[in-house]
């Protein structure tokens, strides 16, 4: 009787020479990473996957969003994630998977139909995982972006204490609504907080005042006269005093100093505090 | 009105489709007044002018662009900056360009102060049709 040549599919194309195979996988991944993370590392996680996607495939085919290779892809979730956080890029990223396909090309047995046929089907399902990695990929950056975004806006407007009563917010950058609606609560909330009825929002990071910017100024200034606390607005340059003039913007009675150290003298002296300077001292 | 762009170097187009794209254009157009040489004055007049033309480009023109670079006539630099959307227009022009006046919830100073701003103003708008506004700031 002849030899009967089972017919090899995905899975068998995978698993026949299993040991070289992911030797070759993982030789050709860590080298890709040149040494930034361990190949220790690798060999794990990579020898994982091997074993989720043998498993999905023997139990439920190609469909590579469907249920049987649900565990692979939570596997490549978190090694995209990974490879995210520690500054690899996409290529570097899609490579953990595409790499395979090249690691399996010596196990092809010459003029097999069936081993090509295998080949192809198996190409197409770790493409498709590939896609998937640079798409867990951009979404992990998408949220280290919008998460750094919000910790510059929070970062960027402290209000400091600058003596009893009188607090500040050193404005630095654009300001966008986003923005002023931050520095507006928490001028507010530290005006009750440390019970000041100074406050003084210096703009001399400021770098341009156009009629958006002026106005969430003038409504900040408002709000906090509401309750019952003056604000002074300082570091008003020269170009920028020049600019709001040609603009037309009136900043009616709102109290406006040229420096930091004006608006605090004018914010001490209103709220009862002489300064006095010693006999013999200069200036 | 045709602006003379500067032969040498061929103007940039910036898309203005979300508020970052005000900032976007507010710095692209900060780094050509300052190749340009304005004074520091002058380059703040004009950013700032910029800023509110993108601004209304934005929130009322429904997202256009902006095409901006150096320019020369009769052997003077400038810089120039020309905003177009394809929004709904302005039906009063005069009207638009009075102080104070705002169809929506703004100061009403963005655009007649933008004109204040810089040395050549061209506002053409047809409704239903869109908006430009080219503005030019010369060197001294
Ligand atoms: N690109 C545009 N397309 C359609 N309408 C516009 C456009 N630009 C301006 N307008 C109209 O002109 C009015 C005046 O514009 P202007 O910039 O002076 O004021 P504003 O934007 O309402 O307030 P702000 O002082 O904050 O700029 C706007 O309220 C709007 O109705
Ligand atoms: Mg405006």
């Amino acid at each position: 009787m002849a030899k009967q040549v089972s017919p090899r599919g995905p899975v068998e194309l995978l698993t026949t020479d299993r040991e070289k195979v992911t030797a070759d996988w993982i030789d050709t991944v860590a080298g890709s990473l040149q040494g930034r993370i361990s190949r220790a590392e690798v060999d794990r996680e990579l020898r994982e996957l091997y074993g989720a996607l043998v498993e999905g495939l023997r139990e439920g085919g190609d469909d590579t969003r469907g249920e049987s290779l649900s565990e692979a892809r939570a596997l490549l979730t978190e090694l995209s994630r990974n490879r995210a956080r520690q500054g690899f890029t996409p290529s570097e990223t899609a490579i953990s998977v595409l790499a395979l396909k090249q690691a399996l090309e010596p196990a092809l047995r010459n003029d097999s139909a069936d081993d090509t046929t295998a080949y192809l089907r198996l190409a197409r399902v770790l493409d498709d995982l590939a896609l998937f990695t640079v798409e867990a990929y951009t979404r992990t950056r998408e949220e280290i972006i919008s998460s750094q975004a919000a910790q510059l806006m929070e970062l960027s407007t402290p209000v400091v204490k600058l003596w009893n009563g009188v607090i500040a917010v050193p404005l630095v950058g654009t300001l966008d609504s986003a923005r002023t609606q931050v520095v507006m609560e928490k001028l507010l909330q530290a005006l009750v907080d440390t019970g000041s009825e100074q406050a003084i929002i210096d703009i001399t990071g400021v770098p341009a005042v156009d009629t958006q910017v002026a106005q969430h100024l003038l409504k900040t200034v408002v709000a906090a006269r509401l309750m019952g606390a003056e604000c002074t607005v300082s570091g008003i340059r020269p170009q920028i005093a020049q600019t709001i003039v040609a603009l037309g913007i009136e900043f009616g009675d709102i109290i406006t100093k040229a420096t930091l150290a004006d608006a605090l003298q004018h914010a001490l002296r209103a709220s009862g505090v002489d300064l006095v300077a010693h006999q013999g001292v200069g200036r | 009105m045709t602006v003379p762009w500067a032969a040498e170097a061929p103007p940039q187009t910036q898309p203005i489709t979300q508020n970052d794209d005000v900032v976007r254009s507010r710095q692209q157009v900060r780094a050509l007044a300052q190749e340009c040489r304005l004074s520091l004055v002058e380059q703040t007049k004009f950013i700032t002018a910029a800023s509110e033309l993108a601004r209304n480009t934005l929130v009322y023109g429904g997202g256009g662009e902006m095409r901006a670079g150096l320019v020369e006539r009769h052997g003077r630099r400038g810089v120039a900056a020309v905003f177009a959307d394809s929004g709904p227009g302005i039906p009063d022009t005069e009207l638009a360009l009075t102080d104070g006046w705002t169809s929506g919830g703004g100061l009403g100073l963005g655009l007649s102060g933008a004109r204040r701003l810089v040395d050549d103003f061209v506002l053409d708008t047809e409704v239903e049709r869109g908006t430009t506004v080219t503005i030019v700031k010369w060197a001294r």
